[in-house]
């Protein structure tokens, strides 16, 4: 484990548990060129989400009557101030997709951090304590798994009502069991080692051991996983709006732009290439992040 | 001994699991006799009479022995919006999501094993890395976006593939095995076989892209476990050709692992067939199911949820089993 053990609990983004692995983590991480690009790419994104407002031509909503569906700029037809095109009521493509950066990141954020401190939370409890609770964790998350996720958000956001809000905590129930499995293998292969034993013997009460001995070292496959969910949940939410279930318009979030911009598919292509090229390359780059993530927390592939 | 230990514990799982569908209808926000029922602007009467023969004036702990009774026999409820059996609804629409996913899967395997076996070759070369960039492409990829762009490409641009559905309009013949290629094989109707062909090619694509992106990463991680072993050392050692070894001293075993991983993407496949289904309008259980949801057929849900599952256990059941029958150490 690479982990420090002082270490306090992360959230689920990449960036603090950079700061926690530190230097060797790093030298690791920066060998795969594929992992620094999807990072470089990450943090654009970012700065463009936190920015939208600054760098976004127009308001994501504002409708530019004389200006429906014109194509990107460099085609003809299109205007010098629409970059890339209008949408069917004359909305500033360019501005929507920036704004829908802040929606995806956001679900990313709030669904891998709500399922991350869920199931670490039950998963290490169900470690630790093993007996009935932990059989019926386990079993309650088999529950979980024996249905498809995409499948199980869709009904638990039928059961919620439509909305991104319900959207995300539907994602984040779907992903959560996934981080209960993980935390509760790594905490049964830790609890008892050695220095937990000393910690226990030292008057360590439960607590302290569960969150602060144990779980620091078993962040590692916990973080791959966070990243996991985060890229999931971004392609889940947009599939949900997609289906008309999340995000609903006129929010600028690309799987509701997707949803609206269907019926246009055949004449106006920007209008549904662009939003799936903007989560294809969101999730893209956020996977790359956790490709490196994985070879670089792994020590297994660290010795070879 | 072990298929037994496995089914047993399978029963707390399917338990819980019709508990989930049980009380599906009962978290919802209003009255669940009327959406039951698909009834609006009851007497009191008359509400009070549909209570009583939807059994909803009993406690909770027998409603629900009632429900598992009824599943257990098959009985999974009645659709809203058609009157029919859940059950029912569900055979008929079934074959076309298997079809689908059979033809999906079948793409997958086909691509993403010989793919991920030269991949782990050739690591690190030229072709290592775009084919594992690829799959990290198809495993990132929003596939209602992927299904739509191939629709612009191969039915606006070219005009290769239909837009939509199973079969062309022109063509009516029996369904025997409700697999449309075989049928429109079996019906000797000339044109038929290619149309239905034309129809499934792009919907299968879109639906096999994750499951293929993931196939070929697991068979490039498999194979190179593999690979450093010490049988294949020595197969090499004995003078054995390349191509013998990888195909078959390495090949055998570094399938093990991927045999689990092909089967656990049946979830996947059902999750991705409801986006599949619902761009292509495929008439299977995926676009049933967003469907049903905008129609507010809850019935529906319910029965199709827990149907879903069983299914999904089952076959992570005959997937596990079929790991220990390939894996002589789990014996």
């Amino acid at each position: 484990m690479t982990m420090s053990q002082g270490s306090v609990l992360p959230a689920a983004a990449p960036a603090p548990a950079r700061q926690a692995a530190g230097a060797d983590f790093w030298f690791y991480f920066s060998r795969n060129r594929g992992a620094v690009l999807g990072l470089v790419v990450f943090c654009a994104l970012t700065l463009v989400a936190i920015f939208a407002p600054l760098i976004a031509p127009f308001s994501p909503n504002e409708q530019f009557r004389d200006a429906v569906l014109l194509p990107p700029s460099w085609q003809m037809g299109g205007r010098a101030e629409f970059l890339l095109g209008t949408d069917p009521i004359g909305r500033d493509l360019l501005s929507r997709l920036i704004h829908g950066t802040r929606y995806s990141l956001m679900i990313g954020l709030v669904v891998s951090a709500l399922s991350f401190t869920g199931g670490v939370v039950i998963g290490v409890v169900a470690g630790y304590c093993r007996g009935w609770v932990d059989t019926t964790v386990m079993r309650i998350m088999d529950v979980i798994l024996a249905f498809p996720s995409l499948l199980l958000a869709l009904v638990l956001v039928a059961v919620l009502g439509p909305g991104l809000v319900n959207a995300m905590i539907a994602i984040a129930i779907v992903s959560q069991p996934h981080f209960v499995r993980l935390a509760r293998a790594a905490v049964i292969a830790e609890k008892d080692k050695d220095y937990v034993i000393g910690a226990r013997v030292a008057g360590a009460g439960h607590f302290y051991l569960m969150f602060r001995t144990i779980l620091p070292n078993c962040l590692s496959p916990l973080i791959v996983q966070a990243t996991l969910s985060f890229s999931s949940g971004i392609l889940d939410a947009a599939a949900l709006g997609f289906l008309g279930m999340g995000a609903q318009a006129p929010t600028p979030e690309w799987g509701t732009m997707l949803a609206e911009a269907r019926e246009f598919i055949l004449r106006a292509w920007w209008v549904v290439t662009l939003p799936g090229l903007a989560i294809l390359v969101t999730v893209l780059s956020i996977n790359l992040v956790g490709d490196g993530l994985r070879d670089a927390l792994d020590p297994k592939l660290k010795r070879s | 001994m072990t298929i037994l230990r496995r089914f047993v514990v399978l029963v707390p799982t399917f338990i819980g699991v019709t508990i989930a569908a049980f009380l599906f209808i009962r978290l919802l926000p209003g009255d669940p006799i009327l959406m039951m029922s698909g009834e609006r602007a009851l007497t009191a009467e008359q509400h009070a009479e549909l209570a009583r023969k939807l059994g909803f004036d009993q406690p909770l702990v027998m409603q629900y022995l009632n429900y598992l009774t009824g599943v257990l026999r098959g009985d999974f409820g009645t659709s809203i919006s058609t009157r029919e059996p859940v059950l029912t609804i569900f055979f008929r629409l079934f074959p076309a999501t298997l079809e689908l996913a059979v033809c999906a899967l079948s793409i997958a395997v086909l691509l993403g094993v010989p793919f991920g076996i030269i991949a782990a070759v050739k690591k690190g070369s030229f072709w290592d890395q775009s084919i594992m960039g690829t799959a990290l492409v198809g495993y990132s990829m929003p596939i209602f976006w992927w299904g739509l762009l191939l629709i612009v490409v191969f039915s606006g641009m070219l005009g290769w593939t239909p837009v939509s559905g199973r079969l062309s309009a022109i063509y009516y013949f029996p369904q025997i095995t409700g697999f449309m290629v075989i049928d429109a094989a079996l019906s000797g109707q000339e044109g038929a076989l290619a149309s239905a062909l034309s129809h499934l090619i792009l919907p299968s694509l879109v639906l096999g892209t994750i499951p293929l992106a993931v196939i070929a990463r697991q068979t490039r991680s498999a194979m190179l476990e593999v690979l450093g072993e010490d049988y294949v050392r020595t197969a090499r050692a004995k003078g054995l050709g390349g191509f013998r070894v990888i195909a078959v001293h390495a090949l055998r075993n570094a399938l093990i692992p991927v045999i689990t991983t092909v089967g656990l993407q049946l979830g996947v496949l059902l999750g991705g067939a409801i986006l599949t289904e619902t761009i292509f309008s495929w008439p299977g259980i995926g676009k049933w199911l967003v469907d049903s949801v905008s129609r507010r057929d809850y019935p529906v849900i319910q029965g199709a949820l827990l149907i879903i599952s069983m299914l999904v256990m089952a076959v992570n059941l005959i997937v596990d089993l079929l790991y220990r029958l390939a894996n002589p150490r789990l014996r």
